[in-house]
């Protein structure tokens, strides 16, 4: 697939890198557990699956734990004419278009690859930015679908959830003694625990190794997906007033009005002012927001001097 | 000790109206004229809940009552209006501020005097720029919660493709200004808009 999102071989060269350390990572914590005795079904069953079922279903994924749907033509057309008018810019099949229903202004991009994606927003960014902001926004996140990052990011966050899941999973088994060595009747209890502590530390060092090499990756992804997404619609200053506007203090200030939020609050015991899913947490895997204004801005003067 | 019960399980008393931060409001509005071109537009609404169906007409007439008095009494020229979102709303006009502060405050104690109090929801005071400013035509509006006792900045945008959309830059920049004469309410997450109030 070529779009016409420029070639950024600096996220390449980092995917690939990326890729390779962590399918290095991948061999080695199979190879681990296989040697503590978990049995090779058990591993390949639950690795198999969920690589499975991430690759296949991150958009369903996204969209469901978003409380995001996807939306017709008739039912958002600006929205949808904004995505048209890109996807032909950059010469790329057009992503479904979702939206969330949510206060906080956000923006993502799932799917396993172009022709699968979905682009969402959030209804609070829609209300929060104007046209030409809200184009950037989308220019962004179209980036990140046409440089294939969800496949990359899926296959790359997918040993940590595995490592996680195992350190659960043995958990459990320890507690109620049975193991899943199986079929090794002559050890003794002694050493099923000790197996079980073994599996358990190598999966969190595999946790820890593996999350911190997905945010790496993440952040520079991040600063390719705002370069390309803004040098395609030319105009990287509404992309950095869009950010600001995000993730400043602007973003705190709500946009639902008082007389609904007072009745939908009646409803909960924790105030419904408090964050739906914080904004800090969601940019942890993204760079501080000066370094990308910076290259914006940067971006912004080459651009002038190019005429 | 009461209070670190009630935080241990989760009891929350209803919040007093407080109405005393009202009065700051006279000087807010000359600083609010010198240093951002705003004049009050001489109107404030008084919004509310409606109380529970069972009730409703009884408590209804007590207010209509209550209202009748207070124009009779201070002459105050005011009107009631039901709103979309199923809101009361009671708009007053007086184009003296203080005076407006005033009335706004009658209305508020007299509803809370009969035990309206945690029906109240919002005063709203509207301002618009002085004739001639060089500020944007945009009208503003300072909410005040009963509940919070404090003051905010809203302004929405107008203009045919914006939408229920506001300000935030203006609303950021008032902020700083207003704070020099009124409590203004810390938590951005609260600053709700009133979208379509009937106050202009």
């Amino acid at each position: 697939m070529t779009t016409r999102y420029p070639k950024d071989p600096g996220l390449s060269a980092r995917m690939a890198v990326t890729i390779f350390l962590l399918g290095l990572l991948y061999v080695v914590f199979i190879g681990a557990l296989l040697a503590v005795g978990v049995s090779y079904t058990i591993v390949i069953v639950i690795a198999g699956g969920l690589l499975f079922a991430q690759y296949f279903f991150s958009d369903k994924i996204a969209l469901f734990s978003m409380h995001a749907r996807v939306v017709s033509e008739q039912e958002a057309p600006e929205l949808h004419a904004i995505v048209d008018r890109l996807c032909a810019l950059a010469d790329m099949p057009k992503p479904r278009v979702g939206i969330a229903d949510s206060d906080v202004p956000n923006a993502f991009a799932t799917g396993r690859s172009p022709k699968a994606a979905v682009v969402c927003v959030t209804t609070g960014i829609m209300r929060r930015l104007d046209p030409r902001e809200l184009e950037a926004v989308l220019s962004h996140e179209l980036s990140h679908v046409a440089h294939r990052d969800v496949a990359v990011m899926t296959v790359a966050s997918f040993l940590g959830v595995l490592a996680g899941l195992i350190t659960r999973f043995t958990l459990y088994a320890g507690m109620f003694g049975g193991g899943f060595g199986g079929g090794r009747g002559n050890r003794d209890n002694d050493n099923g625990a000790m197996a079980v502590l073994a599996i358990m530390l190598i999966s969190i060092v595999v946790y820890a190794i593996s999350f911190l090499l997905t945010r790496a990756l993440s952040r520079y992804r991040e600063l390719s997906a705002d370069r390309s997404g803004a040098i395609l619609i030319g105009a990287p200053s509404a992309l950095a007033s869009a950010l600001q506007k995000v993730t400043g203090a602007m973003s705190q200030i709500p946009t639902r009005d008082l007389r609904s939020a007072e009745a939908f609050n009646a409803f909960f015991f924790a105030p419904a002012f408090a964050k739906g899913f914080s904004l800090s947490s969601l940019f942890s895997t993204h760079p501080p927001l000066e370094k990308r204004l910076e290259q914006l801005a940067r971006l912004e003067e080459q651009m002038r001097h190019m005429g | 000790m009461t209070k670190f019960f009630d935080a241990l399980l989760g009891r929350s008393k209803p919040v007093p109206a407080r109405l005393d931060a009202l009065f700051g409001l006279p000087s807010a509005a000359i600083t609010l004229q010198t240093e951002a071109g705003l004049v009050p537009t001489g109107q404030a609404g008084v919004c509310f809940k409606p109380v529970a169906e069972a009730a409703f007409d009884q408590v209804q007439g007590d207010m209509t009552q209550l209202l009748t008095m207070l124009k009779s009494q201070r002459q105050i020229e005011l009107t009631e209006l039901d709103d979309k979102m199923g809101y009361h709303w009671v708009v007053i006009t007086e184009p003296d501020i203080g005076e407006l502060v005033t009335n706004v405050h009658a209305v508020n104690s007299s509803l809370q005097d009969s035990g309206f109090d945690s029906q109240l929801l919002c005063s709203v005071f509207a301002f618009k720029p002085a004739p001639n400013s060089p500020h944007p035509k945009q009208t503003v509006y300072l909410v005040y919660l009963f509940k919070r006792g404090a003051f905010y900045p809203f302004v929405p945008l107008n203009g045919e493709q914006a939408g229920e959309k506001r300000d935030n830059v203006a609303e950021l920049h008032l902020k700083g200004i207003l704070e020099k004469d009124l409590k203004v309410e810390q938590e951005l997450t609260r600053w709700f808009p009133v979208w379509g109030a009937p106050v202009s």
